[in-house]
């Protein structure tokens, strides 16, 4: 294990920072395509039938297993399945490994398809996008489950491809309670080639587009759960120390490249007073992530951290 | 018959010509169908702006002060701004 590519401090940091790493067109085509072979076709639409029903054939004649949650990652997927192999790929090995740490948990898993208007014609219905929402619960923990969303085939902007809120993943939210926003400035849509990778931190606010194009799209989610340490999982070697805290407010021009720049870079969508609480929240994650509790960036801790009468 | 639009802005800050950072429409009339992702470039700049165009606000988030002991947990957009239009319809 000790040779996988494990992540970068700074994509890590990005990480920290924007809840997501995207990994474009990293899995083999032939991966691809076993994928979908083992997907299965899906029938054309039906008059009258409803998508429940269209969909829960589907699911049900889709070479995915049903597996319990909890079980070791390893041990989820057949060897030889496209879903194993794909796992087994170092890069995304790698990656599972500095996020979530070793001996990852299965946690649950999904066949993601959006039809194209013909089906929701067919059977009566209205063709929108998925309402935003994070996934399961209210999770006030530190740790972090991340969720691989695997794109096997190109995904266009007709295609209605997952759109997703970067810098979200730190906001404690109860699910669908956030449907009331539809749009977000700095949202992003996932328009990518086949063998496309979304790495999500499980609290990352997004939903799933709407199909306007002819033909429908699958998208494959698997989350994964922690069950050891997630404390300097990643290429530890790469993280620099921070000598002395940067400067701030009063610039004379850009600072260089750094994690510090990376974790103190806000989002569009972010309000003028909460942008600075979520930098601080950064902060925190970073401090676990690294297991160093006097971490600091651009004196936000420090600043609350230093009592008067100490 | 007359028929309600409602356009919900979320911004920067509490006040409400601060900049537009989320937003929604929710159209009455059925002349149009909204729903999330469907733009990417807010419909105003800020608040105001949706007021110069004749949107009537009807309601705006509260400022709250920060329970002890949670003073740093976000959860959903602070500044929320509800604005009506009422539109002639023959539907």
């Amino acid at each position: 294990m000790n040779d996988l590519p494990l992540l970068p401090a700074e994509a890590m940091a990005s990480f920290a920072a924007r809840g997501f790493l995207r990994f474009d067109g990293v899995v083999p085509e032939e991966i691809n395509r076993q994928f979908l072979e083992e997907m299965g076709d899906i029938d054309p639409p039906r008059p009258g039938q409803k998508m429940r029903r269209t969909y829960g054939e589907m699911l049900a004649r889709a070479g995915v297993p049903q597996t319990p949650a909890g079980v070791p990652l390893a041990q989820a997927y057949p060897d030889g399945s496209a879903l194993k192999r794909l796992l087994d790929l170092p890069l995304v090995a790698g990656a599972i490994r500095s996020l979530v740490g070793e001996d990852p948990v299965f946690d649950h898993h999904f066949l993601h398809v959006t039809f194209p208007p013909a089906y929701h014609e067919a059977s009566g219905g209205e063709n929108v996008s998925q309402h935003y929402h994070q996934d399961s619960t209210i999770d006030p923990r530190r740790a972090f489950d991340i969720q691989i969303m695997y794109y096997p085939h190109a995904v266009t902007r007709e295609m209605g491809g997952t759109r997703f809120l970067p810098g979200s993943h730190l906001r404690k939210v109860s699910e669908a309670a956030i449907a009331r926003y539809q749009n977000i400035r700095g949202q992003q849509h996932m328009v990518c080639e086949g063998g496309t990778l979304l790495f999500l931190h499980s609290g990352i606010w997004h939903g799933g587009g709407v199909n306007v194009s002819d033909r429908t799209r699958t998208m494959f989610k698997v989350r994964i759960n922690p069950s050891r340490s997630q404390v300097r999982q990643f290429d530890v070697s790469t993280l620099k120390p921070q000598e002395t805290q940067r400067p701030i407010f009063y610039l004379k021009g850009p600072l260089p490249p750094s994690v510090e720049q990376i974790l103190m870079t806000p989002e569009p969508w972010h309000e003028n007073d909460t942008s600075r609480l979520e930098l601080l929240n950064r902060v925190k994650l970073w401090r676990y992530l690294t297991g160093d509790p006097d971490y600091d960036a651009d004196y936000w801790a420090t600043r609350l951290e230093t009592l008067a009468d100490a | 018959m007359l028929r309600q639009k409602v356009l919900v802005l979320y911004l920067a800050n509490s006040a409400l010509d601060s900049a537009v950072v989320g937003w929604s429409l929710f159209d009455g009339t059925g002349r149009t169908r909204r729903m999330a992702g469907d733009e990417d470039v807010p419909p105003y700049p800020t608040g105001l702006h949706a007021l110069y165009d004749g949107w009537r606000l009807i309601q705006a988030s509260p400022l709250l002060p920060h329970a002890r002991g949670e003073e740093f947990d976000l959860a959903y957009l602070k500044y929320e701004f509800l604005f009506e239009q009422i539109v002639e319809t023959r539907r």
